[in-house]
């Protein structure tokens, strides 16, 4: 530490006013900040409240709230691999299968990201927003463990200049940078984020006999049309592989193929305490989220004209990305309703229009991002309406 | 009287291609673009230009349709009751619209089948409108007809780098369905995978977005 310390201190004068890397300022001070606490204080006078927490630290609150998604999704990633050879495994193996699958693309979408929102600050003179760190996380989260790595890298690229920079960097964008990443390659290349491919199988591995990548929420939707019971489709999954894959506790644990961090329903909920009781996220969206979600599932159970209605509503909270969507993306305090009415409106809304995607749109089986980007735009509005509507009720009251 | 006289003679001497006129044809190429400044015509722009060639004849048609729809509204401007101006509009354009529809069903079906509707959609186009009713009602025949022209051509240039941009990376062709059809990055070896999103209206808008982006900051306009 020392010595990091010691050279950042020789090499400062460089980057300072009038040094040689003049330019370059706020990366040098980008890399300071981020390696040690910087030796400003808030100013004596003028400043109301304070408090220890920054971007940096808030930051770093929701990273260590998506770990346990990350490490189960490392060692899930392994387990359905074996699982899909039918080989046995330990959980060492599983482990390690999982860091090499998921390592580079965690890699990729940091230096990608990072890299381009250094240049953005050289250009524009602003200091490098620690935004980043998040985004960089949940962008690996919710891909397939074996999706390309170049597209990770063009849709990071992708949401960050066009999602986040075109807006204004950190904090001015409309839309969740890590969903529009996502949906960039849900648009662009369809082939490797949809179907089958939530599996890792590399090229040439036999898979074991009755293998089927089918995801719940495909059986969910191929139920439809064969007008067979959801909840016994998914009961009988994998029998003679792997007996009960898509089971109740199994679909809550996230024992099941899917993106990599967005299985885990248990997961999320432990993310969601740790956000709930730091104060990161917002405990309101969240539980609107759900309540959205099992609304709309109620309503519909209520209609029940296809099988995929009759599924029981809380199927809807497990299967997906539904949890991990209402812990870490449609909480962004950024992109979410600001005001407290707004987000219970907000969250809610997510909720249903996951449910009403995933039901009635066969092109779409995964209604989550569409959702919280479409709420994304809405935010706005709905602070809106929130504030105008508490205008005219004080409005009212005053006696003038 | 030497004075009057001097000033006549400006008025008469000014060249079929004086600087003014030039303007014309110059500025809706970029300070003026119908379609990222004036941001008019988008609709076409998202609906055709997945390649280079609908968008080269969509280019023409509407350069066609506005630059003589604008001659002849310019050459009526002073008979025209200002109350039915409109109608009268619409009445000169579908006759160009029509000519263009019908050339196109003679000579080449295939890119009329193609371009469907838009072909007939020119009518209300907002350049062809907006270039009426903002220079042709006020502007002699010879200027509002450089007028259409140019406006013809900013929209071309606009139309066909997005069909360029979005037919090489969308599809990885260049000039689909001309006889020297180039397929870039299977000529060069490599596999190519078609980004679907440039294909997408959505990803041409995102597209015309970014376009405007990067003119913008070279030639520094700012919206008023």
């Amino acid at each position: 530490m020392k010595f990091l310390r010691n050279t950042l201190d020789k090499a400062k004068h460089n980057f300072e006013k009038g040094g040689k890397f003049e330019k370059y300022y706020y990366a040098f001070e980008a890399l300071e900040t981020f390696a040690f606490s910087p030796n400003t204080t808030t100013s004596a006078k003028g400043v109301q409240i304070r408090d220890a927490i920054d971007l940096k630290r808030l930051m770093m609150t929701v990273i260590i709230a998506m770990t346990p998604c990350l490490i189960f999704g490392i060692f899930n990633v392994g387990h359905q691999h074996f699982l899909a050879i039918g080989q046995e495994a330990g959980m060492m193996d599983k482990f390690w299968i999982g860091v090499i699958q998921v390592l580079p693309i965690i890699i990729v979408s940091y230096g990608v990201g990072l890299g381009i929102e250094f240049v953005f600050s050289t250009l524009r003179r602003h200091p490098v927003n620690e935004g980043y760190l998040v985004t960089g996380m949940l962008i690996p989260l919710v891909m397939p463990p074996d999706i390309p790595l170049w597209q990770v890298a063009v849709a990071t690229a992708f949401a960050v200049i066009i999602g986040k920079e075109a807006f204004g960097g950190t904090g001015m964008n409309v839309m969740n940078v890590a969903l529009t990443a996502r949906a960039f390659l849900y648009f662009a290349y369809p082939t490797q984020i949809s179907g089958e491919v939530w599996t890792y199988l590399p090229e040439g591995v036999q898979t074991v006999a009755g293998y089927s990548g089918a995801t719940p929420l495909a059986i969910a939707a191929q139920s439809v049309t064969d007008g067979t019971n959801v909840v016994s489709q998914l009961n009988s999954f994998g029998t003679g592989w792997a007996d009960g894959l898509y089971s109740f506790t199994n679909l809550f644990t996230g024992i099941m193929p899917g993106s990599i961090g967005e299985t885990s329903t248990l997961m999320c909920l432990i993310g969601a305490f740790i956000l709930w009781a730091t104060g990161a996220g917002s405990w309101k969206i969240m539980v609107s989220v759900f309540a959205g979600a099992w609304a709309m599932g109620l309503l519909l159970n209520g209609l029940a004209v296809n099988p995929y209605m009759e599924m029981p509503a809380h199927y809807h909270l497990v299967i997906g990305g539904l949890a991990f969507g209402a812990v870490f993306m449609a909480t962004d305090p950024v992109t979410a309703a600001q005001t407290e009415t707004g987000k219970w409106v907000y969250g809610f809304m997510i909720g249903l229009f996951t449910v009403l995607i995933r039901v009635f749109n066969p092109a779409y089986p995964e209604g989550i991002m569409l959702a919280i980007l479409l709420m994304n735009v809405f935010a706005p509005l709905i602070d809106y309406f929130v504030v105008s509507a508490n205008k005219t009720r004080r409005l009212k009251r005053a006696t003038v | 009287m030497s004075t009057e006289t001097a000033e006549v003679k400006v008025a008469k001497s000014e060249a079929l291609f004086s600087k003014k006129n030039k303007k014309l044809l110059t500025n809706p190429l970029d300070i003026d673009n119908p379609i990222t400044v004036q941001v008019l015509g988008i609709c076409s722009a998202l609906a055709i230009t997945s390649q280079i060639k609908p968008a080269i004849v969509m280019s023409l048609g509407l350069t066609f349709v506005t630059a003589f729809s604008n001659l002849f509204i310019s050459m009526m401007r002073n008979t025209i009751p200002s109350r039915i101006r409109i109608i009268v509009q619409l009445a000169i354009v579908s006759v160009w619209v029509i000519m263009v529809d019908q050339l196109l069903k003679a000579y080449v079906y295939d890119m009329s089948k193609l371009m469907s509707v838009y072909v007939g959609l020119i009518i209300t186009n907002c350049i062809v409108m907006g270039r009426l009713e903002a220079y042709a009602m006020a502007n002699k025949p010879w200027p509002s007809f450089l007028d259409g022209l140019g406006n013809g051509f900013g929209y071309g240039l606009i139309l066909i780098s997005m069909a360029f941009i979005r037919e090489l990376f969308g599809s990885g062709t260049l000039f689909k369905g001309f006889a020297f059809e180039w397929k870039v990055f299977e000529s060069m070896g490599l596999h190519y995978q078609g980004n679907g999103l440039l294909l997408l209206p959505a990803g041409a808008c995102i597209l015309i977005g970014i376009i405007i982006w990067i003119q913008r900051s070279i030639n520094g306009y700012r919206e008023h």
